[in-house]
């Protein structure tokens, strides 16, 4: 498969509360390798969002080291990460987090512009982004006058416009109908499918996990269950 | 991310907060307008006075005659008559001196064209329009034979004539009877208007000062003398040089009072020059506290701009937004408020003076210092505001901004 687009061994997150530290990872070793789709599954405080964190870089490990497209990335500074961040990964979070009050195809062209593309070829890309999520017609659209369903679209074609290593999607679901969740969930598997683009998702909902090619559950801080997914005609029966 | 990529990202979040960033702005449009106006009245009005003093001859010292001691009973300054002519010659023949009138001043009723009125009567000399940098308006200034032979010439000013000669005689060859003496009308004196006290300038007379002494007041001392400096700086010089050489005239031994006065019109200059300097201070006090007000205005914005934006913020780190850009993005909304609200005073302040110098027609002018210091310093103001709005923006956890509600 080659080398692994992330590969984490012996990851520790340790917050230091006044009284007792909390534990959210207590040792995980994982490796996601290029072309994966993986979901990551688990009840609140399980510690799937606190290593989604860590594998975006917006949190560092207490210990253990942390390995990104065969790099050790464990030791480098803000900047190299925020870098990192703008060049490799996409996000995409449950609340969207478009800017408002500003067009689509602006919102999909921000993380270009942290990583100095041109304007020209920004506007571009973005807008072939927006087509290749199906809303190239809503380009000047704003916001508000998108479904939640299609501004979810907004928000994966932005983490898709750099062409990123990895996508990282934090419950994109968690605020859609299930229609919506459906043409989301089909957009990501397309991507993964079409584009060999890996793909890494947090969720708590098995019909959303299904959708991926490996499901990966976390329980108090620890890896209790990877393996394949189940043909999804056996989570809906 | 460069920094014009910045700037952008920093102008089109204002542009999408339109009447916000206005708002923010008015602080410092109305500081900076402020200023502007204010600072325009007062280089127009000290540029005014000092007009009025150059009128009066700025190189001017005037001597007066001092007071009388008669039996314990202490008169005045000017009361006594220890001037004389001779006097006046002498100061002439220092150096450094341009040029000497005696003066003698007398209210005299005067009738001419069927009418009278009552003026001021000054004796003087041929130097006297050069010495007080007054123009004739037709005719001409009578000369030093004149003085010589005590001729009765007189030169009238614009009060006077508009008074005698109302129904639009020529005055030039006219005969004008002063305490019955009838004198030429040969020249009339451009009008001056009101002096620095407020007096009519105007309303006078003038007439060789041997003329005056002879036929209208039938003594030998003088009211008064001015002298003028071939220089500003050489002021203090003549005015040195005219005390001692009047001291060594009139036998007054030294450390006794001197009978005579020495006035210097550039004290009365400077006094006027400090007093426009303090008010400038005191405005400058007054712009400054009002920026500064403007710029806690911005800050508090800025705050509350960015509490509001936490997401957003969240939204750029995770994109890929080093903590610099974030910083820079914030610090230069901050200077872009502050500097266009500068620019913005600028007009309005311009506007303003304008309507000032329009409306109640009082000289003003903006020094172009006062605009550049005023757009550098709301820029200042903006930078120093907004500098921890923005390192509170830039510090933010992105993992809490992304989830704040």
């Amino acid at each position: 498969m080659g080398t692994p687009v992330v590969d984490v061994r012996g990851l520790q997150r340790i917050y230091p509360l006044a009284e007792e530290p909390v534990i959210a990872l207590g040792g995980v070793d994982l490796r996601i390798d290029p072309g994966e789709f993986v979901a990551v599954m688990g009840p609140s405080g399980s510690g799937k969002s606190t290593f989604m964190h860590i594998v975006g870089f917006l949190d560092r490990p207490t210990a253990g080291r942390y390995f990104f497209n065969g790099s050790d990335v464990t030791e480098l500074d803000e900047d190299a990460l925020a870098d990192i961040r703008s060049r490799e990964l996409g996000f995409v979070f449950q609340a969207y987090n478009l800017l408002p009050r500003t067009s689509a195809i602006e919102n999909v062209a921000l993380p270009m512009l942290y990583a100095g593309v041109p304007e020209r070829e920004r506007r571009a890309a973005a807008l072939a982004a927006l087509e290749e999520v199906g809303l190239g017609r809503y380009a000047h659209h704003h916001p508000n006058q998108l479904s939640g369903g299609q501004q979810q679209r907004v928000a994966i074609a932005r983490s898709l416009v750099n062409n990123p290593k990895l996508i990282l999607a934090d419950e994109p679901t968690g605020a859609l109908d299930v229609r919506s969740t459906g043409d989301v969930m089909a957009l990501f598997e397309r991507l993964n499918h079409e584009r060999g683009i890996t793909i890494m998702i947090v969720t708590h909902e098995p019909e959303v996990a299904a959708h991926a090619k490996r499901v990966v559950t976390f329980r108090d801080g620890h890896v209790v269950d990877d393996r394949a997914a189940a043909p999804r005609e056996a989570v809906l029966s | 991310m460069n920094i014009t990529t910045t700037m952008r990202t920093a102008i089109k979040a204002l542009l999408t907060n339109r009447s916000r960033s206005l708002l923010t702005m008015l602080g410092v449009v109305i500081g900076v307008a402020a200023v502007i106006v204010t600072v325009a009245i007062g280089v127009g009005a000290r540029a005014s006075i000092s007009a009025q003093i150059d009128a009066l001859g700025s190189n001017l010292i005037v001597v007066l005659p001092g007071s009388l001691n008669q039996g314990g009973v202490r008169t005045g300054s000017g009361a006594a008559s220890t001037l004389t002519p001779a006097d006046g010659m002498a100061i002439a023949g220092l150096p450094h001196v341009a040029a000497v009138t005696p003066t003698v001043t007398v209210r005299a009723q005067v009738v001419a064209n069927g009418q009278n009125w009552q003026t001021s009567i000054v004796g003087v000399a041929p130097t006297y329009p050069y010495i007080r940098s007054w123009a004739l308006a037709s005719g001409t200034f009578f000369t030093d034979a004149d003085v010589a032979s005590a001729a009765k010439v007189c030169v009238l000013g614009q009060t006077v004539i508009a008074n005698l000669f109302a129904n639009g005689t020529n005055p030039i060859g006219q005969s004008v009877l002063i305490r019955n003496v009838p004198f030429v009308v040969i020249g009339t004196l451009a009008a001056k208007g009101q002096s620095g006290v407020g007096q009519d300038q105007d309303d006078t007379i003038v007439i060789p000062y041997t003329s005056a002494l002879e036929r209208l007041t039938g003594q030998t001392t003088l009211s008064s003398m001015s002298v003028s400096a071939d220089q500003a700086d050489n002021v203090a010089t003549v005015q040195t040089e005219t005390t001692a050489l009047l001291e060594a005239r009139h036998h007054i031994p030294t450390g006794m009072p001197d009978d005579f006065s020495i006035r210097n019109l550039q004290d009365i200059a400077s006094a006027a020059a400090s007093t426009a300097t303090i008010m400038q201070l005191l405005l400058a006090g007054v712009a400054a506290v009002s920026l500064v007000v403007g710029g806690i205005g911005i800050m508090n914005i800025m705050l509350v701009s960015v509490t509001e934006r936490t997401r957003e913020i969240g939204l750029r780190v995770a994109v890929g937004a080093r903590r610099a850009a974030i910083l820079w993005q914030f610090l230069i909304e901050a200077i872009v408020l502050s500097t266009v609200g500068g620019l913005i005073g600028v007009a309005f302040g311009a506007g303003g003076a304008l309507g000032v110098s329009l409306g109640a027609h009082w000289p003003v002018s903006i020094p172009f210092t006062a605009v550049a210091l005023s757009v550098a310093f709301s820029a200042f103001v903006g930078v120093f505001f907004g500098y921890y709005p923005a390192a509170k923006a830039s510090k933010l956890d992105p993992i809490v901004a992304l989830r704040f509600e």
